[in-house]
């Protein structure tokens, strides 16, 4: 993976920065993935660049209305002077050229941290499947066959591509300490891209209110290494629970602070079929006179049956 | 018969909830009870409750916003403590089912219950004072305006007692707020009190922006109108354009949950994700709505306070114009995180960016209207300094939030909740504050007490530091929105630090009332009567009228061809004069229509939100009926005869005189300006 991931304008920023912060126990100020780093980093250079305006800022106002107090009589006192062009084009030019520097950084920064932009790196990456429901978390690991609620296991320095959706009402996939987070909506799939730099342990949670269990949304993220990871693999291959439909469809049922649960199966392609449970962003079923003027637009070449977040790009 | 409704809607089991409500219904009977002891019905329906004097309208709409503040923080106060004490495995005092409906009501109040009205009262208060106007241009609806925003306020407080608010956060996403997930009558409360309050302030704005456009004192050029004026007509052409959006977005949900279509359902092809782009098309503005006016108070504070013009006028205009412009590209900044693409998010970030240009232009002008001024150090000046060190650090943070790689770690944290507090209680709020001190001697001729005003502003932003600093940084340490409890003990210092804060802030209204208490008390010392109408020397000319002005506000139209025509008037001693002769004032007459449609309406919201079909159709015909019968009357309204201006002018003179003002052998002058 890229260690610059977007250009650092002022290089040292970043690292001023952290050592202001340092001490401080503040998971986003001291994430464990590169792109909870990178996100880190651009908060910090994005900060202190605004600081470069903010800060004057504040002292002037200290400043003048110390030195301007009606009680300094010997201040100079112009009623009727409220024009200046210099002062003007100052104020105009000053917020103009750090909005000039800031929104490269931004526009550079959000294409480098999309989180649908897969990670570069020599390792194979891993896959896994994310459901929302209420008021739990649902892993599908598609490659190993498992499945768990509100625990998943990873190997470190191995990039993770998941893969979202919920099976209720909106929620936000968040691993504080591993970077950013991404909607959990029904119907679709969106798509994240993170990777643990260390061994570690790390909270989930969801990042958007979703009704009364809420709070009790959490599970935990285990960056473990890759001996550690295969055998927790075989270790919940022998779990004595399989994730067949009447398993599933109890595990649908509202539930709050669910404990964790392992699946030694689940039902061949789950992930997808809760997907299509809902119409999300494609056509209701069909009838008579739709179905002719598809096959048309088929014809055409017009047809999409992709059914991914709106405007995603994927 | 009666739909839903029953008994059980009636949380007796809820001991928080009952007691609310007695001491309510305790308050309001002896509320009620004075009110026929000292005889005052009369005079409350002819003069306040029926009128469509502006001036009068304000106040009720300040009124209203001072009680809802009291609610939205008893609401605050309820979140902290219940986060301060639900920690590491103890539930805290509050359920979810009733926590979840406290931090929805709290930000439905705030925003839409106490800062909409605050700010539509301060700008009934004074924009036709300020374009020397003599009401706006459409006094009755301006009365229905206040009305039905008292039937959203009606029906949120209803929802305290019978049956429930939404469970949704403020935003009530779908699918969340649909039937499916949200079968109770919460959602319901939640969409017709903001239906009928919308309609209200669309109203407003239409009307408004006629007045500012039709109704400006001969020789009044648009870019001479004083700066509140301006920011509020920013503020009005965003609320025009804007609050249709959310009329028409809720109606779709109560389609959804009323006709069992699917628009924004998970199911049969909805779309949730549209509701959210259309509530921020809205939402975004509608921060904008509440900032502008307040940026238009602190103008003209500290230009009458520094004794100086305000720097760079038309400056501040196009400034003001670029934010409203601006503010309506920026919606999808709320929602960076559901993976639109890095082009779609960084177009909105750098929109977003591109905002803090003439906001940061307006900072330094404020700045440069101080510099080599004279300034006064009173409490509204405290509460504009505050602001501008405040909110250069809310500016900051809201800046960080609108880049995307930044935002995807701090979307929906205890950050965001920061920023947003910090920009709206130490922009907005501080603003309104302020403006209720420099305008409440205008309303009611005397001034209000500096030393527990000073104290308030001293308690409020020491408080709000104490009580958002902490937010920021357990933001920072990963703490998401609307829990009602944590597991992290590190997290616990800094909420209880943060309760500390809220119980500051709550110090700092205790101030307010006390304030108010003691200036009504001592109104009638002679320090504090201000009736000649000018108790700051300030520029513009709402204070060239008396203290509270004549219903009719200037017995002869004042004259404008500059940006501070009171001031320049004052110096070449053209102030206070009195024509030869008076004409008589054409003026509208009060009526009643717009508090019965407002009763009508809100009887028809509480009937659809519990399902009772009769006494809706009963509501909203009857609303209409009434209508259309006020409309046919031929109101003409009436003339103030000459006698009535000359008895009222005589008095002004006289209080001029004894405030020095103009001497007592002023002679009367023939002015080249008759009323229009």
């Amino acid at each position: 993976m890229s260690k610059n991931r977007y250009p650092r304008l002022l290089g040292l920023l970043p690292l001023i920065g952290t050592l202001l912060l340092s001490g401080c126990n503040m998971t986003l100020l001291d994430p464990k993935g590169q792109v909870g780093l990178d996100e880190r980093n651009l908060i910090i250079t994005a900060t202190l660049l605004m600081l470069l305006v903010v800060v004057p800022v504040i002292v002037m106002t200290f400043l003048f209305a110390w030195k301007y107090r009606a009680s300094n009589t010997d201040a100079v006192y112009t009623p009727k002077w409220s024009h200046s062009t210099k002062i003007e084009i100052a104020v105009w030019a000053i917020p103009v050229l750090i909005i000039i520097a800031l929104g490269y950084v931004t526009y550079k920064s959000t294409h480098a941290l999309d989180p649908y932009k897969p990670l570069e790196s020599d390792v194979k990456p891993i896959t896994i499947q994310v459901v929302s429901m209420d008021w739990k978390w649902l892993f599908i690991y598609p490659e190993q066959g498992i499945a768990t609620v509100n625990k998943i296991v990873f190997p470190a320095n191995t990039p993770i591509n998941f893969q979202i959706t919920s099976d209720t009402v909106m929620n936000s996939f968040f691993i504080p300490g591993l970077g950013g987070q991404i909607y959990a909506m029904a119907g679709m799939q969106t798509k994240l891209h993170l990777i643990a730099n260390q061994n570690a342990e790390f909270d989930g949670i969801s990042a958007n209110y979703s009704g009364a269990g809420f709070t009790g949304m959490k599970f935990k993220a285990i960056a473990t290494s890759q001996a550690d990871f295969d055998a927790w693999v075989s270790d919940v291959k022998k779990a004595p629970k399989q994730l067949e439909k009447a398993e599933y469809e109890a595990l649908s049922k509202p539930s709050q602070n669910n404990p964790v649960a392992l699946y030694s199966s689940f039902t061949p392609n789950l992930f997808q079929t809760i997907v299509d449970k809902y119409e999300g962003m494609k056509p209701g079923p069909k009838v008579d006179h739709e179905k002719k003027e598809k096959e048309v637009a088929q014809m055409e070449g017009m047809e999409s049956s992709s059914h991914s977040a709106a405007g995603a790009e994927e | 018969m009666f739909g839903k409704l029953s008994w059980e809607a009636i949380p007796f089991h809820e001991p928080i909830v009952m007691i609310t409500i007695a001491m309510i219904a305790l308050g309001g009977l002896a509320v009620f009870a004075a009110i026929t002891y000292f005889k005052k019905w009369t005079y409350l329906w002819t003069e306040w409750l029926t009128s469509v004097d502006h001036k009068k309208i304000g106040v009720m709409y300040i009124i209203v916003a001072m009680v809802m503040l009291l609610r939205g923080f008893a609401d605050a106060i309820m979140m902290r403590t219940q986060l301060a004490l639900s920690t590491e495995g103890s539930p805290g005092y509050l359920p979810p089912e009733h926590y979840d409906q406290i931090f929805t009501a709290h930000g439905v109040i705030m925003i839409i219950f106490m800062a909409m009205p605050f700010f539509t009262g301060l700008m009934n208060l004074a924009v036709p004072l300020q374009i020397g106007a003599r009401d706006v241009a459409y006094p009755f609806l301006n009365s229905l305006s206040f009305w039905l925003l008292m039937s959203g306020v009606v029906l949120v407080n209803v929802s305290l007692g019978v049956g429930e608010f939404a469970r949704t956060g403020w935003v009530a996403y779908p699918p969340l707020s649909e039937l499916g997930y949200s079968p109770g009558v919460g959602v319901d409360y939640y969409i017709w009190a903001l239906q009928l309050s919308g309609l209200g302030t669309t109203l407003t704005g239409v009307n408004f922006l006629a007045t500012v456009l039709k109704m400006r004192t001969p020789g009044m050029k648009l870019m001479d109108m004083p700066i509140f004026t301006w920011t509020c007509t920013w503020a009005n052409v965003l609320i025009v354009a804007s609050f249709p959006i959310l009329t028409a977005t809720l109606a779709l949900l109560t389609l959804d949950r009323y006709m069992d279509f699917h628009i924004f359902t998970n199911e049969l092809g909805g779309n949730p994700m549209m509701y959210v782009n259309l509530f921020w098309a809205w939402g975004h503005p509608e921060v904008y709505i509440l900032i502008l006016p307040a940026f238009g108070i602190f103008s003209e504070v500290i230009s009458a306070f520094s004794g100086k013009k305000l720097f760079g006028h038309h400056s501040m205009i196009y400034a003001s114009g670029a934010i409203s412009i601006l503010g309506f590209m920026v919606w999808l900044h709320h929602f960076f995180t559901m993976g639109s693409g890095a082009n779609v998010n960084a177009f909105f970030g750098l929109a977003t960016m591109l905002i803090s240009i003439p906001t940061g232009v307006k900072l330094f002008n404020w700045l440069f209207t101080i510099y080599q001024g004279r300034l006064r150090m009173t409490s509204q000046v405290l509460w504009t300094l505050g602001f501008m060190v405040t909110f250069a650090i809310g500016g900051m943070t809201g800046v960080l939030l609108a880049i995307p790689g930044a935002d995807f770690v701090l979307h929906n944290s205890l950050f965001v909740i920061a920023h947003f507090h910090n920009v709206i209680i130490g922009g907005a709020v501080f603003g309104y504050i302020a403006g209720f001190g420099f305008y409440f001697p205008k309303a009611f001729g005397f001034k209000l007490h500096e030393g527990w005003g000073k104290a308030a502003f001293w308690f409020w932003i020491s408080g709000f530091f104490v009580a958002f600093m902490p937010l920021y940084a357990l933001g920072f340490m990963g703490m998401t929105r609307r829990l009602n409890a944590t597991t992290n003990p590190e997290w616990v210092p800094y909420l209880y630090v943060a309760m500390f804060g809220a119980v500051m802030i709550a110090c700092g209204i205790a101030c307010q009332l006390i304030q108010l208490y003691v200036s009504v008390r001592d109104r009638k010392k002679p320090e504090n009567m201000c009736e000649h109408g000018d108790p700051w020397n300030a520029h513009t000319l709402e204070w060239s009228t008396s203290s509270p002005p004549p219903f009719y506000n200037f017995a002869v139209l004042p004259k404008a061809d500059c940006i501070d025509p009171f001031t320049e008037a004052k110096e070449d001693g053209t102030a206070y004069q009195t024509p030869v002769k008076y004409e008589p004032i054409h003026m509208p007459n009060n009526t009643a229509t717009g508090l019965v449609m407002g009763a009508l309406l809100t009887v028809f919201g509480f009937a659809m939100i519990w399902h009772i079909w009769w006494m809706a159709i009963f509501g909203l015909a009857g609303a209409v009926v009434y209508f259309v019968i006020h409309a046919a009357r031929d109101d003409q309204g009436y003339m103030v005869p000459v006698d009535v201006i000359e008895r009222t002018e005589a008095e002004q003179r006289k209080r001029l005189v004894a405030a020095g003002k103009i001497p007592a052998t002023a002679t009367r002058v023939e002015t080249s300006l008759e009323q229009a």
